[in-house]
């Protein structure tokens, strides 16, 4: 644990302890905040937490067994953290996903996207003292965790996406529900600027504060709305297109100002894109089509298959005792994330179960920013800072 | 059968960073790993910060982002620790790894907060989980664990459930009939 003493305390300077149980640290962050009066002079971020040593208990597990775990890195955004795993271990494999268990992801994702925003908006509207927009956003929440429930049965640990691609056929119903959310949202998010965007005081509590240079954001390895509110239009969706998404029409929207209104501006514009994006899947989205690959011994066989032919039973018995092995190599995939870029490294030793899992969490490298963004600011404002870079503590501490 | 295996060949992209660093340095690269369309090139330890710095500076490669930075324990083969650096050049749109293998007798490499400063934390990481060094860190503690904690657990010698003896769940349940 970081003791007082790590941050140079004089006489003039108070040191004060933030966190680890603070209602606007969004978790278990602590902070040792040192203050001269109100201005904050050096802040030192002390996390571990809740670290729960997920990539050590991958490697005891075989690559398939592994998904459950990814999903509780980061708890708002369980179904990127399955698909960066699954498109590691596919990359791995060299297997190919079909296009409608793609577009599956696609949308599954982006409804993620949005509902991740929502929580954030939420709480940071509440931490800067905006009770309603919480309870609105929620509000919106529900209806897409209600999505998920049709699609694999979970609210929220959802697992729904496998290595080759996806659990389940998509329910029945789920084209109403998903057009009913998509005809509802867009009015909903008009609320919530009216709510906020010229409101005076949510204005002036974000606009100008934790502000970054573009470079700084580069050398620190910030990625996200954070550096696209810096003005550069780095995104995993665009650059490097994984999941068919360079057949899809989208923007990246991005500000120059690199404040916190900036980077509010810029989430809000990205729930409209990922409803753009959703709207194209759905048109994608055959009624009939695979949903995994297929690969016998990676796969497992449809439960009518094991029924009349003897090579699947063996596959399915193969697969759920010893698991299937890559051939030794390593691979590295990244995914835009809601906060950034979310990368998963995964290396192989030609066994069932993988040498090293490696998840590159967005929230634990833009929170080293943090200090950087804070120092010289008002002790209100940190309030802000933390809120603005969107941390998720599981995600932190893995 | 749908199972399609990358084509290993070189891409254009990864020419330019072998050789650019070739001519940089002849001795600059051991070696350089085309697997699944992803280009590593081996580093001698020595050149790491270097070839770091160059890879950054120089305005034919432009890796201006270092995104990830992670270890592998290939215990018990000797040079145990491969530490991996995944560069991105946002204005190139090209990605590389870098990587360093050091031996579990001395592993020590050189930090690159110098040349990246968000090598910081992902240093510490990995200084906190498997126990390798970094040359010239400024704050080179640890960061997920206590700092009291004994051992790094991501080596591969350490167990899943710790050192620590953990009570059974008997004994627990000894323990708490007894109260």
């Amino acid at each position: 644990m970081t003791t007082v003493d790590t941050v140079t305390g004089t006489a003039k300077t108070m040191v004060l302890n933030m966190g680890p149980q603070h209602p606007s640290t969004h978790g278990v962050l602590r902070i040792l905040l040192e203050l001269d009066g109100e201005t904050v002079v050096k802040a030192v971020p002390d996390i571990g937490y809740l670290h729960t040593g997920i990539e050590k208990s991958c490697e005891d597990k075989t690559y398939s067994q592994a998904i459950t775990l990814t999903d509780r890195i980061d708890y708002l955004n369980p179904l990127g953290n399955n698909l960066v795993y699954c498109l590691a271990v596919e990359k791995l494999l060299g297997l190919e996903v079909p296009k409608r268990a793609q577009y599956i992801r696609v949308l599954t994702v982006e409804l993620q996207r949005i509902s991740s925003h929502l929580v954030w908006l939420g709480t940071h509207a509440i931490d800067l003292g905006a009770m309603s927009v919480f309870l609105y956003c929620f509000r919106e929440r529900e209806e897409i965790l209600k999505i998920f429930e049709m699609f694999a049965g979970q609210r929220m640990m959802t697992s729904y996406i496998r290595i080759g691609g996806v659990a389940l056929e998509p329910p029945a119903g789920w084209r109403p529900a998903v057009r009913k959310f998509l005809n509802m949202m867009p009015s909903r998010v008009d609320e919530y600027e009216e709510l906020l965007t010229k409101n005076p005081i949510w204005v002036r509590r974000t606009k100008d504060i934790g502000y970054i240079s573009p470079e700084d954001a580069i050398a620190w390895s910030m990625t996200g709305p954070t550096l696209r509110a810096a003005g550069l239009a780095y995104d995993n969706r665009k650059v490097f297109p994984y999941s068919s998404y360079e057949e899809f029409n989208f923007d990246v929207p991005t500000r120059t100002e690199s404040d916190c209104y900036a980077r509010y501006l810029v989430r809000v514009a990205e729930i409209r894109e990922s409803l753009k994006i959703i709207h194209q899947a759905m048109e994608k989205i055959a009624d009939e089509g695979p949903i995994t690959a297929e690969a016998p011994g990676i796969i497992p066989p449809q439960r009518e298959k094991m029924k009349t032919e003897m090579e699947a039973l063996i596959y399915h018995f193969k697969i759920f005792t010893e698991g299937f092995s890559p051939q030794p190599g390593e691979a590295f995939v990244a995914v835009e994330s809601p906060r950034g870029e979310l990368g998963c490294f995964v290396a192989s030793d030609g066994s069932p179960k993988p040498l090293r899992v490696h998840f590159r969490s967005p929230s634990f490298i833009n929170l080293q920013a943090l200090p950087k963004l804070i120092e010289g600011q008002l002790i209100a404002d940190v309030i802000a800072c933390i809120g603005t870079i969107d941390i998720v503590l599981g995600e932190v501490d893995r | 059968m749908r199972l399609e295996i990358v084509t290993e060949s070189s891409s254009q992209n990864a020419n330019v960073v072998v050789e650019c660093l070739r001519s940089w340095n002849p001795q600059a690269i051991a070696e350089v790993i085309e697997f699944r369309d992803e280009t590593t090139i081996v580093l001698p330890r020595e050149l790491l910060r270097a070839a770091a710095e160059h890879c950054r500076a120089n305005a034919k490669l432009q890796f201006n982002l270092l995104t990830d930075a992670t270890c592998v324990d290939r215990y018990p083969v000797e040079p145990r620790f491969e530490l991996n650096y995944h560069l991105v050049s946002i204005p190139r749109r090209d990605k590389v790894r870098l990587q360093v293998c050091v031996s579990g007798q001395d592993p020590v490499v050189d930090s690159l907060v110098s040349v990246w400063p968000g090598a910081n934390w992902l240093e510490r990481e990995i200084f906190d989980l498997f126990g390798v060094r970094f040359n010239g860190h400024p704050d080179l503690r640890r960061i997920l664990l206590p700092e009291d904690w004994e051992g790094y657990p991501l080596r591969k010698d350490f167990p899943v459930e710790g050192f620590r003896d953990v009570p059974s769940t008997s004994d627990l349940f000894k323990k708490s009939s007894m109260l």
